[in-house]
């Protein structure tokens, strides 16, 4: 049981960094639909660059890097050109995974490097969490560390309530001395960095090395994820979980039932659709209705400003 | 004019700067690598007939694309679509018996309905849960692809062993017929061409084409004006589903003769970035349609004469389009800031 909670956590993890940066990102107002295709760039680019220099941590960096860049496309194109973040986000999942297929060539199914595990002492050995919170490695330690500070800094923190106001009401913020788009961008870089860096957790962890199509599906289902989540890092973080927990499952069961590995890719949509589905459903809303603390919790809204630019 | 001129030769300048970049830095002659791509394309009648096999889906999902595009719908679950009218045509080809005459135009019209089921699941998600067109069209997408895989390696699978690789080939009857010893068919050609020309028509002369415009650009005053929306709405993802459906079909009776799970290969994504570079034009889609065409063609000679990999074509595709959308919206701006220049002078 204690290995199977471990191997959970440790499956979702790459999920969890791009669903949370996504999430960030959103909350700003900024919809970066280019996960499919980052996610793919930054785990080829993440494993080409540890492959290349055998330092596992500069594959990450680089990895962050040319997701933010990718990102940061998508947000200049929206403030400064008034373009649609979805049309270029949309171009950019295409072009980026063309590109890592295209550079990707030579690391075709090499064995590379990985990161090491590094179990806590003493703390690794509580019974039933003990493996799954402190039997890991660096990856999945910040990844659990980013759901806290993430659920922290967006509901608790001074720049937190500003970046909301942001992705809410960006006329009010503006009104009130926030620098809208300032903020726009560093949630676009932020967030798309923390993608890039669920990439290299695929290439250097979870999955190992590179192939075409390494991670295809994980952007969208990370995107889904993020709206199952209501737009909240500590739920977002479940449904990851929850995936994971699916994904697990999924690979035991698959010498009984054959087929299963290529199917559960689509389990997360009708999942998501459903809960769409109830969220904007008339009737749960009038019986909800009567307890807005409930409501709040139970139907989150998107950021009312999401995809919308902002001309000051 | 010159300004729309402009708009295409400038972003084609910068893919093939950027292309012959890439090229170098491969260590690899651009010139020649761009010459191999055309020669693969149109080098010989096969090449130029492989060329136009490929030109007939794609073309077939864009003209589709155009009608929802153009009432505002984002339907990036047309690859969804493809794969749906797939399965559905390749189910007729299964168990109908009879003649090419009676079969082909069954399968065909199985693919359309099955595509438009597709696009209506969307509209139904879309306008009665109120979920966005692109989450929900994606998510039937993964849907129809596990169907289709479930299918390959399931109850489809061949003889004996369960493979990914495809169901069993079709009977002979079910296959379009061809033009000579080419894999091009005369009636997927003719079908484009009445498909791009219809939805042209449609788009540009009729009430309806006027509806989605209007749905499209303004939904709240639309509905104002007694246009009725969620109805256009639905119209609108069944003439692209179904559509959709079709080059589904053309793809299994004319290309693969059998159904393999990546039926739809991108085609459908690729349909998007078509219409995005033709600014939702139809007159525009079909030539662009035909070059996308091309350097997917011609890009498979850069692997076995340069040994460099066939996804250049895919990175000149996608550079092409992020250029041309990345400079429309900097000539917009520049326009909008003269404007604005022009109208403070006027009221000082």
């Amino acid at each position: 049981m204690d290995a199977t909670f471990a191997s959970i956590i440790a499956a979702a993890a790459p999920l969890v960094y791009a669903a949370v940066g996504e999430a960030i990102t959103e909350r700003a107002g900024i919809v970066n639909l280019s996960l499919d295709g980052s996610i793919l760039l930054s785990a080829m680019t993440g494993f080409a660059v540890a492959f290349t220099t055998g330092r596992v941590g500069l594959g990450f960096a680089a990895a962050a890097g040319v997701s933010a860049l990718v990102a940061l496309l998508v947000a200049w194109s929206g403030i400064s050109l008034r373009l649609n973040q979805v049309a270029v986000g949309f171009v950019l999942t295409l072009l980026a995974a063309a590109v890592a297929s295209y550079q990707g060539e030579g690391f075709v199914h090499q064995p590379g490097p990985s990161v090491t595990p590094r179990p806590i002492p003493v703390l690794a050995d509580i019974p039933v969490v003990g493996r799954a919170l402190f039997g890991q490695n660096l990856s999945v330690y910040g990844s659990l560390l980013l759901v806290a500070a993430a659920g922290w800094f967006l509901a608790r923190s001074r720049p937190g309530l500003s970046l909301r106001a942001v992705g809410e009401r960006p006329e009010v913020a503006h009104a009130r001395g926030i620098n809208v788009n300032r903020y726009r961008y560093l949630a676009a870089l932020v967030g798309g960095a923390l993608v890039g860096v669920g990439g290299a957790a695929f290439s250097l962890d979870q999955k190992l090395g590179w192939s075409d199509g390494h991670t295809a599906g994980f952007g969208w289902i990370a995107l889904a994820i993020v709206i199952f989540g209501g737009w909240q890092p500590l739920r977002v973080a479940l449904g990851c979980y929850l995936f994971g927990a699916l994904q697990v499952v999924a690979l035991r069961l698959q010498s009984r039932i054959p087929g299963l590995a290529q199917i559960l890719p689509s389990i997360p949509f009708p999942l998501m659709i459903f809960a769409l589905l109830l969220v904007n459903s008339a009737g749960l809303r009038r019986l909800l209705a009567r307890s807005h603390r409930v409501s709040r919790w139970l139907l989150p809204e998107a950021p009312a400003a999401l995809g919308r630019n902002f001309v000051p | 004019m010159t300004r729309r001129i402009a708009s295409f030769l400038v972003p084609l300048a910068v893919a093939l700067g950027i292309t012959a970049l890439l090229l170098i830095v491969a260590g690899a002659p651009p010139l020649e690598a761009l010459g191999l791509i055309g020669e693969g394309a149109f080098g010989d009648t096969t090449r130029i007939a492989d060329t136009l096999t490929a030109w007939i889906p794609l073309g077939m999902a864009a003209a589709g694309l155009v009608v929802t595009f153009r009432a505002g719908l984002w339907n990036i679950g047309v690859e969804g679509q493809i794969i749906a009218g797939a399965i559905a045509a390749s189910a007729v080809s299964r168990s109908a018996p009879g003649g090419p005459a009676i079969v082909i135009p069954l399968l065909l019209l199985a693919g359309v309905l099955g595509g438009a089921l597709w696009g209506w699941l969307a509209g139904i998600l879309r306008v009665k849960g109120r979920v966005n067109e692109i989450f929900g069209g994606i998510g039937l997408g993964f849907v129809a692809q596990s169907f289709a895989t479930y299918l390959v390696i399931g109850p489809w699978k061949r003889a004996g062993v369960a493979s990914t690789s495809g169901t069993e080939p079709f009977r002979e009857e079910t296959w379009l017929p061809t033009i000579g010893d080419t894999r091009l068919s005369w009636v997927g050609l003719t079908l484009l061409v009445i498909a791009l020309v219809g939805v042209g028509f449609m788009l540009g002369r009729t009430r309806f084409g006027l509806r989605l415009r209007a749905v499209g650009s303004n939904p709240a005053s639309a509905r104002l004006l007694g246009v009725p929306a969620n109805a256009t709405l639905y119209w609108a993802f069944l003439w692209g589903g179904g559509l959709a459906g079709l080059a589904g079909g053309l793809l299994v009776a004319g290309l693969q003769h059998k159904l393999v799970p990546a039926i739809a290969g991108g085609r459908g994504f690729l349909a998007v970035l078509v219409v995005l570079l033709a600014r939702n034009r139809v007159a525009f889609v079909a030539p662009i349609a035909l070059f996308f065409a091309a350097i997917s063609v011609g890009s498979s000679q850069l692997q076995l004469r340069l040994d460099l990999d066939s996804s250049l074509g895919a990175v000149i595709q996608g550079v092409l389009v992020l250029a041309a959308v990345l400079y429309a919206g900097w000539q917009a701006r520049r326009v909008l800031v003269k404007r604005l220049a022009a109208s403070a002078e006027a009221t000082v």
